[in-house]
């Protein structure tokens, strides 16, 4: 596609697993979407498809970049972050880095 | 109970001239074939129930789509069809997008609504949007190096549906000010947008 004129995902951040003091849970990762700062605006988006768009060396299919599906579980505190699964658990390569949240499955 | 007390009994077998063996409940087949046979399971048939449409979706409603080719685009929604997809519109003429089916949940219902009780879309069912069976053949080495894809083209009656679509709603939505332009603008997040407050 290339250089998309419209964007219909929302921003986010991966700030990395789901953890206490010494363990770390790694199958549920902790997001920080844009501009969502409370936990009720983070309930918009529970259920919406996340996908963590990656860049690698080797070509497959046809492109070097590769994606990571998963989708938002539940809000985690108050302060607008929310948990994720992911089909694949995240890479520690990623925290820190940009991940998308599709607005579907919608339900407006 | 008869007592085996030689070994000669024992060969013979323990039962005497006058003693019958019981019969077997039930005798196993003379033949069984080796291979086994496929049949098919038999499974109660479930009901499906009929996908619900979201309440903010009626006909007429204009609709952002989500993903795909034509995300970002303002559709009308038509109605809904027996398999549950949403049956919507550009038209064409308007923004690009053909009569097409689409899932409920990879779309934004806005509170725009233009009025389509004019508009006949009997004729657009599931089996409208079947694509035609691939004929397979086995490609000789010379049909592999040289043959060259047919370009497709879409059959006639399709352009055709697509132009008496244009005409019905094309005159609907040049009846609302403005809307010509909003329908043919795509629909984008820009920064500092929050989704989850806006009103469609």
């Amino acid at each position: 596609m290339g250089g998309e004129s419209c964007r219909l995902y929302v921003r986010g951040i991966i700030l990395g697993y789901k953890r206490a003091r010494t363990n770390q849970t790694n199958h549920t990762s902790l997001i920080k979407l844009e501009n969502v700062n409370d936990k009720s605006s983070a309930d918009f988006y529970l259920g919406k498809k996340l996908c963590y768009v990656y860049k690698a060396k080797t070509k497959k299919k046809g492109t070097v970049f590769r994606t990571s599906w998963g989708k938002v579980t539940r809000a985690h505190g108050s302060s607008g972050v929310v948990r994720a699964k992911f089909k694949k658990n995240l890479p520690p390569s990623s925290m820190g880095g940009k991940i998308r949240c599709m607005l579907y499955p919608s339900n407006i | 109970m008869v007592k085996v007390t030689s070994t000669e009994q024992a060969l013979k077998g323990v039962l005497n001239k006058g003693q019958t063996a019981p019969k077997k409940a039930s005798k196993t087949p003379g033949f069984y074939p080796a291979e086994d046979v496929k049949f098919p399971l038999k499974r109660a048939a479930v009901a499906k129930n009929p996908t619900k449409l979201r309440a903010s979706i009626t006909p007429g409603t204009i609709l952002i789509l989500l993903a795909g080719h034509f995300k970002g685009k303002r559709v009308v929604f038509l109605r809904q069809l027996e398999s549950g997809l949403l049956l919507v519109c550009g038209p064409y003429g308007v923004n690009g997008v053909p009569i097409k089916r689409v899932n409920q949940c990879y779309v934004i219902a806005t509170s725009q609504k233009v009025d389509v009780a004019g508009v006949d879309t009997a004729k657009f069912n599931d089996a409208y949007f079947k694509k035609p069976a691939k004929v397979r053949s086995k490609k000789s080495e010379e049909d592999f190096f040289q043959g060259e894809e047919e370009k497709k083209e879409l059959p006639a009656s399709y352009i055709e549906d697509n132009k008496a679509l244009d005409a019905k709603l094309g005159p609907v939505i040049d009846k609302v000010p403005y809307l010509k332009g909003y329908m043919a603008t795509k629909f984008t997040l820009r920064s500092g947008d929050k989704p989850h407050e806006m009103k469609f």
